[in-house]
């Protein structure tokens, strides 16, 4: 393993990608502190994770399938289609939650299931597969209905409203706990089973995984699948945060969701990257955005062009990494 | 000629179907001095797409990928819409924007053949900033412009057949004529064949990928104009968003492969009208609009699937159940044996 000294420490290249992010992070948060009255509160921080909760669980998802080497573009359709059959479901026919919320998780699931299928038994890009499964996700969505549906369900509504206070007037939404348990769940799944070190040798080299017998068709239909049912686990997610149902809902969220797992460090070929970066990156994303509205002067449109610049630096970073590690 | 065959028989059988619903579907008349009919529709509508997926064909030929190009759509329009808004006349507007078009282009071809970032990657760096780019420049509003010579570029007609279509017949021709005339189109299929070997072989790979990514963003900048003179108005938000799929998407239909090595030309026009039929088969049939994407996901995946060597060994079983090899084995396989020598293949 080859490593890098910084001072007197010795850290392995890899995790430098995760190091470089949380020291923008850190920075970002003591700039934005300095600059703004009443940005250095705990409170700031925790509202980024409510208001993300959604996009890291989506941004989870992602990282596998990345690991593998492999995209997946039908995240955002994914998320609105949940937040469509739910609001749907619960608005229509009057189904309680307990029904909505596993069929809408299977129904992510199996989108994800079918579409790692076809990637792996047709030998068709993933870029085109997801595709197509963003369009027939987004399509789902307007038969079902083009208006946003509100959700009024008692259960929901609970949960959207519901306070977890923790110590000094600090509070966190029970998304942000279902995001966290996600994020814990999926790093065991990724280093301490079969499955995760499968995912990241397949994204090493998938001709030496299969020489070594490892089951790499498997290993990328569950990726997709796992993708797929974190897409739905995150359109849930955004009903409870938005409590209605919508076509228009989450577009371009697979973009950020990329851009939160490259800006973490993890390598768009595959095979190297931690999930941990990939928290880190989804809060950059959400820091950037906290930042502009505290600012009050820059429009919105300047969160795109900041998001796009700060994945330009670590993209030449990455690149940076790789070209010294191979020497 | 053989790839071509399924693209074109999916496109027969839309139009068929088209016929079938609405007998008068294939008829041409001439009104005010201007063709009417839903064919002519097809091709003024399609002509964006078709420009911005010939871009996109040279740079998949090269075994890259564009997703920037929505963005330079929205750009090229806003810019133009700008400058119109600021009394500047039209060429004193398209020229810039082409100009900055062909900047951006310039500059994703760089990141990728000058620092060597994966294609896919590098231009998701514009496609992300370059929306907030296209809002900077129309200031967040949508601009709205009334100027005759602008709305002449997507929406005016010249010696009855809409002027977009003759853009891109004009392009086309233009396109066809580099690509498989001169060496140009050999040079780019040897680059995306193997980028390394055709440097050592002495071919200025880089200087053909910043080309091709100009191109693509050049293609995409005057798709742009068509789009925001056609409606005269530039909206930085919505303008030519998720054209970059579709124009894949056509490029895939079309039979060139995503591995890049070899490209087709016709079979990517064949593509995106094969997709703007849809759209207006959807509409034509009474199926509400908003399934287009449903139908769409249908017709992708069915196509890709046909195209899929592994698929059509699984489901047709041919030559004894015989399993071909792998897809990318028999694509570097093609580049070599397929190349003719008088290299006409469009």
């Amino acid at each position: 393993m080859s490593t890098m000294t910084l001072g007197r420490a010795a850290v392995p290249v890899r995790y430098l990608p995760v190091l470089v992010t949380g020291c923008l992070l850190v920075a970002m948060f003591v700039a934005g502190g300095i600059r703004y009255e009443g940005f250095a509160h705990g409170q700031v921080v925790l509202n980024v994770f409510i208001d993300n909760a959604f996009l890291l669980v989506v941004a989870v998802g992602m990282t596998f399938v990345i690991l593998t080497g492999g995209i997946d573009l039908s995240v955002g359709s994914v998320v609105a289609l949940s937040t469509m059959v739910a609001a749907g479901l619960m608005a229509g026919p009057g189904w309680p939650p307990y029904v909505v919320i596993p069929l809408v998780l299977a129904i992510g699931s199996g989108l994800g299931l079918v579409m790692g299928y076809i990637v792996h038994a047709f030998d068709i890009q993933p870029f085109i597969v997801t595709l197509a499964g963003m369009f027939l996700a987004r399509g789902l969505c307007y038969t079902i209905g083009t208006d946003s549906i509100p959700i009024q369900d008692a259960t929901f509504t609970a949960f959207a409203q519901t306070r977890i206070d923790l110590f000094a007037d600090l509070w966190i939404s029970p998304s942000v706990v279902i995001a966290v348990v996600v994020v814990l769940v999926a790093a065991y799944v990724l280093h301490y089973t079969r499955l995760g070190r499968s995912v990241y040798a397949t994204g090493g080299n998938e001709q030496s995984a299969m020489l070594m017998g490892l089951p790499v068709g498997r290993t990328k239909i569950a990726v997709y699948t796992i993708s797929g049912f974190c897409s739905a686990l995150g359109g849930v997610l955004l009903s409870f945060y938005m409590l209605s149902g919508y076509g228009l809902h989450a577009v371009g969220m697979e973009l950020d969701a990329i851009a939160a797992v490259v800006i973490g460090g993890t390598l768009l070929t595959g095979g190297s990257g931690f999930l941990f970066g990939t928290v880190l990156g989804v809060l950059v994303l959400g820091l950037i955005q906290t930042i502009i509205s505290f600012q009050g002067t820059l429009s919105s449109w300047w969160t795109k062009i900041f998001i796009g610049l700060l994945l330009f630096v670590f993209i030449l970073l990455q690149r940076l990494f790789s070209a010294r590690s191979r020497r | 000629m053989r790839r071509l065959l399924w693209p074109a028989a999916v496109l027969v059988l839309l139009l068929a179907l088209n016929v079938f619903f609405t007998p008068s579907f294939l008829a041409i008349q001439v009104r005010d001095g201007h063709l009417y009919g839903s064919l002519i529709d097809i091709l003024r509508f399609g002509a964006p797409l078709i420009l911005v997926a010939l871009g996109m064909t040279l740079v998949i030929a090269t075994g890259g990928i564009d997703l920037s190009v929505g963005s330079v759509v929205a750009i090229s329009g806003a810019l133009a819409c700008l400058r119109i808004s600021e009394d500047a006349g039209v060429l004193a507007a398209v020229a810039p924007a082409l100009g900055l078009c062909l900047l951006l282009g310039a500059w994703n071809g760089f990141l990728v053949a000058g620092v060597g970032i994966q294609p896919i990657i590098a231009t998701l760096i514009l496609m992300v900033a370059g929306r907030g780019l296209a809002q900077l420049i129309t200031g967040g509003q949508i601009i709205t412009v009334n100027d005759e010579a602008y709305k002449m570029i997507g929406g005016g007609y010249w010696l009855t057949v809409p002027f977009g279509v003759l853009i891109v017949l004009a392009v086309l021709a233009i396109t066809a004529f580099l690509t498989r005339r001169l060496a140009l189109g050999m040079l780019i299929e040897s680059v995306g064949g193997n980028a390394e070997a055709s440097r050592l072989a002495g071919i200025r790979s880089r200087g053909i990928i910043v080309m091709v990514y100009a191109f693509a963003a050049l293609c995409a900048g005057v798709a742009g104009l068509m789009i925001s003179s056609n409606v005269s108005s530039a909206d930085g938000n919505n303008a030519g968003l998720w054209i970059e799929l579709d124009a894949i998407l056509a490029v895939v239909i079309g039979g060139t492969s995503l591995a890049g090595g070899r490209f087709s030309l016709a079979g990517t026009v064949l593509g995106a009208l094969i997709i703007q039929t849809l759209t207006t088969t959807v509409y034509s049939i009474g199926v509400p609009p908003e399934t287009t994407l449903l139908f769409k996901a249908l017709v992708v995946t069915a196509v890709c699937l046909i195209q899929s060597p592994s698929f059509r060994a699984k489901v047709f079983r041919r030559r004894g159940g015989t399993a071909p090899p792998a897809a990318v084995a028999e694509e570097k396989a093609r580049v070599r044996e397929e190349v003719p020598p008088d290299g006409v293949r469009s």
